[in-house]
């Protein structure tokens, strides 16, 4: 299974932005990543056969980066923000929670497919701390109690994976 | 006199709102969508660029910014003028030539680039085209971590209008002059925004970082003359170009020129982005700007400049926060993302969360590093756990100071700043989690009962 023509169209216009196929790479993985939430072994081959790089360049790529993700992912990834402002502000009783409530551990998926739980590297909102993000949103002063509530507010609606 | 106060989630009253004279945050209000292209233009936005394409000469406007005794924001400090003056220029200088908006903020502590982005995009792209301008630059790329992708939508949305006005593109105003403008966004590591990691990354390799010389301006992106700017550093430029070198070195308190952006975070009463002179000093960010600190707390200690820089105490709250006053006090202004601890904060805690930042964001490049650092976490680890024994301690100093200047680029160095200055510091703490280890969680407190969903 290769790019259909619509998505080449997509993908021609990301690929337009960069001096070459390499520097491209990143930008055509997200794009994999924002249609089918991670990059199977499939999408890295069409990916590769898409730029006419070698696959291992990127996984090399894939597995260096954070943000991409070679496994499935729930339909929300919650990034929570381990850093140390909010360490300071109080971060631990958050993350307890959050692995309570949803029965996982960090880099986890819950068994219905809801919630990915990652740490993260600060998430550049420290004066709202303990922060996390959730899809694209962020939540501010994120407080033990606050947890059930944000769960219960974004389970069910469809995310916008990684 | 100026004095701009800018914290998002406290609104400031009015008798503040009153003194506020911001430069770089003006027209950002929070909560409100930033301005479009006519509401930008509104405000005199794409004047100073007008400016330097239409009167000035390329040559001319590396002057002023070298003048302007500009220096970058994004933690080096290095001044502006001198390092474009690197880049090399005439008929027979090699293209395309590269500038890159550096805006991979990760450093812990550090927020001032999310709001510069989101807040006022068309400001950053007027920036990018009156840098390229100064620099007879062909590309510019603005590079995003992926967490600010909301602001690379702004952006995108923003160069277009750009490029319906005739701003960027072919001919620009009618010029000789032509320009292009990307967004990327990366997908996550603190080392991309290492200059020259981030030059591997936009390539599309494995973002390590690159040896030095050659330096990026001379052999950047593709081994072709390249600039690479804090976004900070780049929107302070149509504000020196519209009102001058003399005004931009006056509005610094001290030797440093401009406004600066200080995200102050930790256990102040209000936290957030103080837009104010350089040169303020520590006490007075806190005690005057943040309203002190949260009640019942006392002031222990501040890194004044993300994760990278070093520990200061009460002594040293008078020393003016900019590059040249720190760096006579053996510290460095960084990003000015000053976290601020309260006398409950463990400080050894406190270290040991910065080293497991540093020692899971190390690229894997050279071994001191990637090593090193996660050794050093397992000492810090074991000494909050209990299980340490005498020694440990002189070990902790005797192999950071080892790692570090062995490291192939400055990320170990960063990691040096907060651990061997805790350890001269603080040596008490450290002693007494030697005995049988202790908790260096700090309690809990929040200021809002609820958590608020903010669009990023």
């Amino acid at each position: 299974m290769s790019f259909g023509a619509e998505d080449r169209a997509q993908l021609d216009e990301i690929r337009s932005h960069y001096h070459n196929a390499r520097a491209a790479s990143v930008s055509v993985m997200r794009w994999v990543q924002r249609r089918d939430g991670y990059i199977s072994d499939t999408a890295l081959q069409d990916v590769a056969e898409y730029l006419e790089l070698p696959a291992a360049d990127l996984e090399g790529l894939a597995t260096f980066y954070n943000l991409l993700f070679r496994k499935p992912v729930g339909n929300h990834v919650i990034k929570v923000c381990d850093s140390v402002s909010c360490w300071m502000c109080g971060y631990e009783s958050v993350h307890d929670r959050l692995r309570n409530c949803l029965g996982i551990e960090y880099g986890d998926t819950t068994e219905d497919g809801e919630f990915t739980l990652l740490p993260v590297v600060c998430l550049g909102n420290c004066d709202n701390a303990p922060t996390l993000m959730i899809n694209d949103d962020l939540y501010d002063r994120v407080s033990p109690d606050a947890v059930d509530s944000i769960l219960k507010a974004v389970r069910g609606h469809g995310g916008d994976r990684g | 006199m100026l004095w701009i106060r800018f914290s998002k989630p406290f609104a400031a009253t009015e008798e503040i709102v009153a003194e506020i004279t911001p430069v770089l945050t003006r027209h950002i209000v929070e909560g409100n969508p930033p301005l479009d292209f006519t509401g930008y233009r509104a405000t005199g936005g794409y004047e100073p660029m007008r400016l330097a394409v239409e009167t000035l000469s390329p040559r001319k406007v590396r002057e002023i910014v070298k003048e302007s005794n500009l220096r970058g924001r994004g933690g080096a400090g290095f001044p502006t003028g001198v390092k474009w003056g690197f880049v090399p220029q005439g008929k027979d200088s090699p293209r395309p030539k590269y500038i890159i908006a550096n805006g991979d903020e990760m450093e812990p502590g550090t927020f001032k680039d999310r709001l510069l982005i989101h807040g006022n995009p068309h400001q950053l792209v007027e920036s990018m085209i009156i840098t390229g301008w100064a620099l007879q630059a062909d590309i510019g790329y603005i590079f995003l971590r992926p967490e600010y992708e909301t602001g690379a939508h702004l952006l995108e949305a923003a160069i277009e209008e750009a490029y319906a006005a005739g701003f960027l593109g072919d001919n620009i105003l009618g010029s000789h002059w032509s320009f292009e403008l990307h967004t990327h966004t990366s997908a996550g590591r603190y080392i991309c925004g290492e200059e020259t990691a981030l030059l591997n990354a936009l390539e599309g390799k494995r973002p390590n970082p690159r040896s030095r010389p050659p330096y990026p301006a001379i052999a950047g992106l593709w081994g072709k003359p390249t600039i690479v700017q804090n976004i900070e550093t780049l929107v302070c430029l149509p504000h020196i170009v519209a009102n001058g070198t003399e005004w931009f070195r006056r509005l610094g308190l001290t030797k440093d020129s401009g406004t600066k952006l200080y995200c102050v975070s930790g256990m102040v009463k209000h936290p957030g982005n103080y837009e104010l002179p350089i040169g303020v000093t520590l006490r007075e960010l806190i005690y005057e700007h943040c309203g002190g600190m949260r009640n019942g707390h006392d002031f222990k200690a501040a890194i004044p400049g993300g994760a990278s820089t070093m520990f200061m105490t009460a002594d040293e709250l008078d020393t003016p926060l900019d590059f040249t006053n720190l760096e006579k006090a053996g510290n460095r202004l960084g990003t000015a993302g000053v976290i601020v601890a309260d006398q409950n904060t463990s400080i050894v805690g406190m270290v040991l969360n910065l080293m497991h930042f540093f020692a899971q964001e190390s690229c894997g490049w050279c071994t001191p590093c990637r090593e090193g650092l996660p050794w050093i976490e397992g000492l810090l680890r074991d000494l909050v756990e209990g299980r340490s024994q005498k020694g440990d301690l002189q070990l902790l100093d005797q192999e950071m100071r080892i790692i570090g200047p062995n490291s192939f680029c400055a990320l170990a160095l960063g990691a040096e700043g907060p651990l061997l200055s805790a350890l001269v510091k603080f040596p008490e703490e450290f002693e007494a989690y030697l005995e049988n280890g202790l908790d260096p969680t700090t309690p809990p407190e929040h200021t809002a009962p609820f958590a608020t969903k903010v669009e990023s």
